[in-house]
């Protein structure tokens, strides 16, 4: 009995204490904030990161502009969840919360509503060269209230990728265009037959590549469906019910059923996209896929997955509408920002750091470096960028038929939703009918009836 | 009042967290929009929801499957079985033996995670094992998730046991089982009937250590199938992960933390009923 006791009060408070450990909020570093002192978070992806490259660049030259002012570089490694999530993290407390940073396009409207962007309209009706940026890319840093809160680095559309070799040793004939899902589909049997160890044409589903199942895979599908997308801007409310959402659900399902996308297996590793752009497509596996315009990025000298004769090799497409409908190719855009903390207490140097690292030269090399979209027009049309690499006039050119995210506070688990509809049917756990259902349901939960239109 | 300071820390490292998820869990606070600006008192609204969860009692379904199979049985069973084998070993085998088996819980739990995940990956250790045999490849990670996170638990965590076993056996006195083999007991009888009930006490404390352990594991699963296919291995931890920081709901994440440390506690009062049955003293 004395054992007894003795151990019940310790077990039992190792076990709360384990167990809260899962709820507590990340401390933190907590270091002093010197007026003299920018702290700057960003992601950096890999060794060769060209956002890296970029905030060094600028901490040299804004050092040496500003006598006494040191820049603290804090970059975050990992994917962009775990980033937004460290960075989420990092700005609940004004200890911690950094003076810029980047942020993610679809993270900004949800941000601004939880008081961590410094409102910058005022300053930059005092940037002369906010001129050069273009207005669609302008939108994306401006919230609900109309005001802006960031300012874009780049942007960024969705195409099909394909290699011409195999599309060729199957008959296909290249350049290729499809005009209907139907044309994807006739593609990718033909390969089938004549490579039957090939995936023909692939496209991500499931929960473990995250937003790539959306942006990259299934909104290409439901925007340019009748039904359109997951949103009505008109009515402000989400849709259920939609005839577009069970049909792109059935043409995942098809690709997988028939063998033309990755395997189940393969498509639910987290990983998958490094296999897909580093292996399947250089060894010749792998007919098309859809893919950001950014891809070159991985496979440029110097890139994460070299590979320098991607250039011969592969071919661009914008994707199709379900039947040709207009406007005849479907496309999605998200992009990253610099944004400064609404806790700064330099707002000002916080801000010229920012335009700093805007300028024409240093936006024109992370563009180039990083396969982005050119956000100032004076970056667009220098000739470096139109070279960067032969596919930037093909990327650009769908930005006339791109869509952009609903990206409200609820988007993420919407998001999620959506990508585990996918994951049911192309795992064989539900129809796209009973998906689309739960899909419904969960939406229904989420955001509640009454922000839910049925189609 | 020497016991002053140690009140003070208990209450900021130990109660302040327990006391800050109780208060959480009944909040809306989130880690983003509107909500983690003025998070909001709104009562049991994050225990109704949770309980109207399709997805709570399958995953309390799981970590209690998770819990049982891989900490109550697996590592317990195993980490007593080693624990007297080592004893009978010669020198040199129960040397080795322990090297292997504590070796796993030497590394760090990612560490670990990542060889778990290497060990059962599509092409990875086991299948190229099993190729040899001439079977054929299974994707364990994705055909049988639970039974690889379930394993990798059990290879992770059987040293523990085993040393705590290894303590205990130490302190029955040699003179008693000799006494049981004397009197006619074989080694099955002698184990259940005399070293068992001599070390209840061990097993109770190392029955509530490795529960609550296992209770909290996320690395392991979080690494190996981040609760996937279709949440067939989503426990508790990493659907509490997935609220608060995926869809930034920290009220909703906080108020599964407390339903975990629920179970935690329940199980703790039933190892601690455990003793007292057996032990009227």
């Amino acid at each position: 009995m004395r054992g007894a006791s003795r151990t019940t009060p310790a077990a039992a408070l190792a076990a709360l204490l384990v167990l809260s450990g899962c709820s507590g909020s990340d401390g933190g570093g907590g270091e002093e904030a010197s007026s003299n002192t920018l702290r700057i978070i960003y992601q950096k992806a890999g060794d060769a990161s060209p956002l890296d490259t970029l905030m060094q660049t600028t901490k040299e030259q804004f050092e040496a502009a500003n006598e006494g002012v040191t820049v603290e570089l804090e970059p975050v490694e990992g994917t962009d969840e775990d980033y937004n999530t460290r960075l989420a993290l990092s700005q609940r407390s004004p200890d911690t919360a950094p003076d810029v940073f980047y942020e993610d396009t679809f993270r900004l409207r949800s941000d601004v509503e939880a008081g961590y962007l410094l409102n910058l309209d005022e300053r930059l009706a005092g940037w002369d060269e906010w001129v050069s940026f273009n207005e669609g890319a302008k939108e994306a840093g401006k919230a609900d209230d109309g005001s802006t809160y960031a300012v874009p680095l780049g942007t960024d559309t969705r195409v099909i990728w394909y290699n011409e070799r195999v599309l060729e040793d199957a008959g296909v004939e290249v350049p290729w265009q499809p005009e209907s899902w139907n044309d994807l589909l006739e593609m990718a049997r033909t390969v089938k037959e004549a490579q039957p160890d090939s995936r023909p044409f692939s496209m991500y589903a499931g929960t473990g590549t995250g937003e790539g199942t959306v942006m990259q895979s299934f909104y290409e599908l439901l925007y340019g469906t009748e039904s359109g997308g997951l949103y009505d801007e008109e009515s402000q409310k989400w849709i259920a019910g939609s005839q577009g959402f069970i049909d792109s659900l059935a043409f995942l399902k098809t690709l997988y059923d028939e063998e033309l996308a990755v395997t189940p297996a393969e498509a639910l590793d987290p990983n998958v996209w490094q296999v897909v752009l580093g292996t399947m497509l250089p060894e010749n596996q792998m007919g098309a896929t859809v893919e950001g315009s950014y891809a070159p990025s991985f496979w440029q000298e110097g890139g994460m997955l070299e590979w320098p004769e991607y250039a011969d090799v592969m071919g661009v497409a914008p994707f199709p509408t379900q039947d040709g409908q207009e406007p005849g190719a479907v496309s999605m855009s998200g992009g990253w920002t610099l944004a400064v903390g609404a806790g700064t207490e330099n707002p000002d140097l916080a801000f010229e750091f920012l335009t700093t690292a805007m300028t024409q030269e240093n936006l024109l090399q992370y563009t180039v470096d990083n396969s982005q979209i050119a956000v100032r027009t004076d970056v667009a049309d220098a000739p470096e960028y139109l070279q960067a690499n032969p596919f930037v006039e093909d990327v650009s050119a769908v930005l006339d038929v791109t869509n952009y995210r609903p990206a409200t506070s609820s988007y993420a688990e919407i998001s999620t939703a959506v990508q585990e509809a996918t994951e049911a049917v192309i795992t064989g756990g539900a129809t796209p009918e009973e998906a689309a259902a739960t899909y419904d349901e969960a939406l229904k939960a989420i955001v509640g009836e009454e922000n839910v239109v049925e189609e | 009042m020497p016991l002053l300071p140690a009140i003070v820390l208990i209450g900021i490292f130990l109660a302040g967290p327990i006391v800050w998820s109780f208060y959480g869990s009944f909040t809306n606070a989130a880690l983003t929009g509107a909500n983690a600006k003025n998070p909001e008192w709104i009562g049991l609204d994050n225990y109704t929801s949770l309980f109207a969860d399709p997805l709570f009692p399958k995953s309390l379904l799981l970590t209690v499957i998770f819990v049982l199979v891989s900490a109550v049985i697996g590592q317990n069973f195993l980490g007593l079985g080693l624990a007297l084998l080592i004893r009978r070993a010669h020198r040199p085998v129960s040397d080795v033996v322990g090297i292997c088996v504590v070796a796993a819980w030497v590394l760090p739990e990612i560490v670990a995670a990542f060889v778990a995940y290497a060990f059962f990956f599509r092409d990875g250790t086991l299948n190229q094992l099993t190729g040899f045999a001439g079977l054929p490849a299974v994707d364990w990670l994705f055909e049988h998730p639970m039974l690889a996170i379930i394993l990798a638990n059990v290879w992770r965590g059987t040293a523990f046991s085993m040393m705590v076993y290894q303590a205990a056996l130490d302190d029955v006195p040699q003179e008693v089982t000799e006494a049981a083999e004397i009197d006619g007991a074989g080694g099955a009888k002698t184990l259940v009937f005399v070293t068992v009930p001599m070390i209840r006490r061990s097993i109770a404390t190392n029955l509530m250590l490795i529960t609550l352990q296992t209770l909290a594991v996320f690395t392991l699963i979080y690494v190996m199938t981040a609760g996937g296919p279709t949440n067939r291995s989503t426990t508790l931890p990493i659907m509490a992960y997935e609220e608060a920081f995926r869809y930034s709901d920290i009220g909703y994440g906080t108020a599964i933390a407390v339903v975990m440390l629920i179970i935690g506690a329940a199980f703790s009062l039933a190892y601690i009923r455990l003793l007292r049955e057996r032990n009227p003293s």
